[in-house]
């Protein structure tokens, strides 16, 4: 018999010791980092970084399989007992001596998830991760020459390049509203100090938006360097036309955040995507009898937000609680239940 | 279907004003649930495991008397919180709302027969939407007894206090049983219908699995402490049974609870729904710890008005919810557990016989109820 089929074995005898429960649960009481745990990080510490942006240092579980400078890791953090799952990059170098990793959260206005991190996260909590995943990374092979195009919070994955590889001829433009609102100025400034960096700010309060038009300006020679962009939408959709236009849009590599804004309104379109129906459903309907009456198999019961039968994800949009009005949006493993939900916009449910 | 109504000096609007006060009391604690409630939920099922990890790890030296005690009390309590605080108000969905994985009543299982699947369907879905409907909740005496007096009669009734008795001692069988529906469905062209067979299979899987955990695997370890270990958690699983058949039977039984007609139920309004679980209910008084132990059952009433409110939070809304009572006069009925059990009990031996001749004028409640 092999380790492996042994060791499989053993464990099948250690869940009937425990069953109902599993070996984990009991394991997680004492060591809810170790591997073969689900994936989870402890909070080491959160150091601020300007007003409203602030470094979390997570310790990840040893199920941790590294990442590499630029990606993003989603994190699952407890807000007022309720799981919320966010995406943030990674700001630490990929081969951190400690083996603990950062991200840097910019608390937005009405962010649950940023304003909980950088104002009330307490070192020694455990949160939920996933495994850093994201290609907006750097190539194998050294680029010559580098330009780093930021604005606000898109330094992060950016920061996280700069502090894993070093190149000789790096240049960046970062753009934020005031000079304190610059994340990691300091570094970035010692950086410039020790003449590994070449930096240009642009202070949109002052400067006003920066015009990619005329970023030659700027940097001359923007043209040759290899160059990674992060930030709005807005300015993400100039550089990319910018790029085209002069027929180097290979050397741009740009990096989006959550693109999608849900507007929670009344009654909207809803797709049931395993059945691959979608009907328009007004605001009042429970999508429980929005589904029925155009043949999708729902499961129910009680039909009175009482028993939980109903229960079923909701993939995209949002919906509103019949009974309190509270709007629920789409998020991975959040479930409703459909007799007491109406739609509140599109929305997919999977049934 | 009492003689006396307890509700007939309610006007319509009055009982939908009710409706509306009782939803309010709601919104309240679901607007103020949040990290403290998730805490709560968090620290007992940790407490839980630990005292069933030390617990059984004190039972494998079972053949100590003192260690036999502790481990078999702590392994009894240990059943209890799983049952009752924990997997009750879970597969409640009291918890979904911390939208944790683990802690989900889609995903909980817990230390019992009936595969928690099963269990939401007859508990979470009949009974608790037709609370005390006879014909419609089972719960009223488990399809094996007769627990009102329109009910009619059977000689098979005499038997009642027996079978509640064997009922209470292997309560987690008898409620796999229930919620297989098994009286109904071993007429025989029922028994081969497949979605019964697949539900009975699961049952016996389950079965199966908690069967060899208790009884073979754990004793096993134990070695030379073999068999004391058997009795330990065979007692454990006795005094759960136990505990919870008597805290279940205190929720719905006790005189001054109300039953309904099928047809009382007809068309009701969200008013009349509340009303039905206010009347059909009956609490346990007691300390904090008795509270915890029967897993906030002992707000039985608070309970069936609001099934998915966190459990931790049913000993505040019962403050609001009993000035509610006294407002609109109704009888809130409430007492200690020892007088709830004998008063459940009183009736179970009471019905076993056939009634009573109706007698002329009774001045007091109990004997209106008899004559009934
Ligand atoms: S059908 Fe019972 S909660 Fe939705």
């Amino acid at each position: 018999m092999t380790s492996a089929t042994l060791r499989s074995r053993a464990w099948k005898l250690l869940e009937m010791v425990t069953t109902p429960l599993l070996p984990s649960d009991y394991l997680d009481l004492v060591s809810p980092l170790r591997a073969g745990a689900d994936l989870r990080g402890r909070i080491e510490a959160v150091y601020p970084e300007t007003g409203d942006a602030a470094t979390i240092v997570i310790r990840p579980g040893r199920g941790w399989r590294g990442h590499r400078a630029g990606q993003y890791v989603r994190i699952g953090v407890d807000v007022d007992g309720v799981r919320l799952w966010r995406a943030y990059s990674l700001t630490s170098p990929a081969r951190r001596q400690d083996g603990r990793v950062t991200i840097t959260v910019k608390a937005i206005p009405d962010g649950k998830v940023s304003n909980h991190l950088v104002r009330r996260a307490k070192p020694g909590t455990l949160i939920q991760l996933d495994q850093a995943t994201g290609d907006f990374v750097l190539p194998q092979a050294t680029p010559a020459k580098v330009l780093y195009l930021t604005a606000g919070s898109g330094i992060t994955p950016v920061m996280g390049m700069l502090r894993d590889t070093e190149f000789d001829d790096v240049v960046m433009v970062h753009c934020a509203p005031r000079p304190q609102d610059v994340i990691f100025r300091n570094e970035l400034h010692d950086l410039v100090a020790d003449k590994r960096l070449r930096l240009t700010e642009v202070h949109t309060d002052t400067d006003g938006m920066l015009d990619i038009s005329r970023l030659g300006e700027l940097v001359p020679d923007w043209a040759e360097r290899e160059t990674w962009a992060c930030g709005p939408a807005g300015l993400l959709d100039a550089a990319e036309e910018h790029w085209r236009d002069h027929g180097v849009q290979e050397r741009l590599h740009t990096e989006r955040f959550r693109p999608s804004i849900v507007v929670a309104g009344d009654g909207g379109e809803v797709t049931f995507s395993s059945t691959g129906k979608t009907v328009d459903a007004d605001g009042a309907t429970p999508l429980l009898d929005v589904g029925e009456e155009s043949g999708v198999l729902m499961p129910s019961g009680c039909r009175m937000g009482i028993c939980f039968g109903c229960v079923t994800p909701l993939k995209a949009g949002a919906v509103r609680d019949l009974r309190t009005g509270e709007i629920t949006e789409a998020e991975p493993g959040v479930l409703i239940q459909t007799c007491v939900s109406a739609a509140a916009g599109p929305c997919d449910i999977e049934r | 279907m009492t003689a006396i109504d307890p509700t007939a000096h309610l006007t319509a609007e009055q009982i939908e004003e009710l409706g509306r006060e009782l939803d309010a009391i709601r919104d309240e604690v679901i607007a103020s649930r949040g990290e403290k409630d998730a805490a709560y939920i968090r620290k007992v099922i940790a407490a839980q495991r630990k005292l069933e990890l030390v617990s059984r790890g004190v039972l494998l030296f079972s053949m100590f008397p003192p260690a036999w005690l502790i481990g078999t009390a702590g392994l009894s309590v240990a059943k209890i919180m799983d049952n009752m605080e924990i997997g009750h108000n879970i597969l409640h969905g009291q918890w979904d709302w911390m939208r944790d994985p683990k802690i989900h009543s889609t995903t909980w299982e817990w230390d019992h027969v009936s595969p928690a699947d099963q269990w939401k369907h007859s508990h979470n879905e009949l009974h608790h939407t037709y609370t005390n409907v006879v014909g419609k909740d089972n719960d009223l005496g488990y399809g094996i007894m007769r627990v009102d007096e329109d009910q009619k009669w059977h000689p098979f009734h005499l038997g009642q206090p027996l079978w509640n008795f064997l009922n209470a001692c292997f309560f987690e069988y008898g409620i796999a049983a229930y919620d297989l529906e098994l009286g109904r469905n071993l007429s025989k062209h029922r028994r081969k219908n497949p979605e019964f067979r697949a539900r009975a299979k699961a049952v016996g899987r389950k079965i199966r699995k908690q069967v060899l955990k208790d009884y073979v695997i754990h004793p096993l370890l134990s070695g030379p402490s073999f068999l004391p270990t058997l009795a330990a958690t065979f007692t454990a699983n006795l005094v759960r049974n136990l505990w919870s058949h008597s805290v279940i039977m205190c929720g719905h039984f006790p005189e001054g609870v109300q039953v309904f007609e099928r047809r009382s139920i007809k068309g009701e309004t969200r008013g009349q729904w509340y009303l039905r679980q206010m009347m059909g209910s009956a609490n346990i008084s007691g300390s904090k710890a008795m509270h915890f132990m029967t897993g906030n059952l002992s707000h039985q009433i608070e309970h069936h008005l609001f099934p998915d409110l966190p459990s931790n939070r049913y000993a505040e809304v019962a403050v609001k919810v009993r000035a509610l009572f006294e407002k609109y006069e109704l009888e809130y009925v409430t007492g200690p557990l020892p007088k709830q059990v004998f008063s459940a009990w009183r009736k179970v031996f009471r019905l076993s016989l056939p009634n009573r001749k109706p007698e002329v004028e009774t001045p007091d409640r109990e004997q209106e109820l008899v004559a009934a």
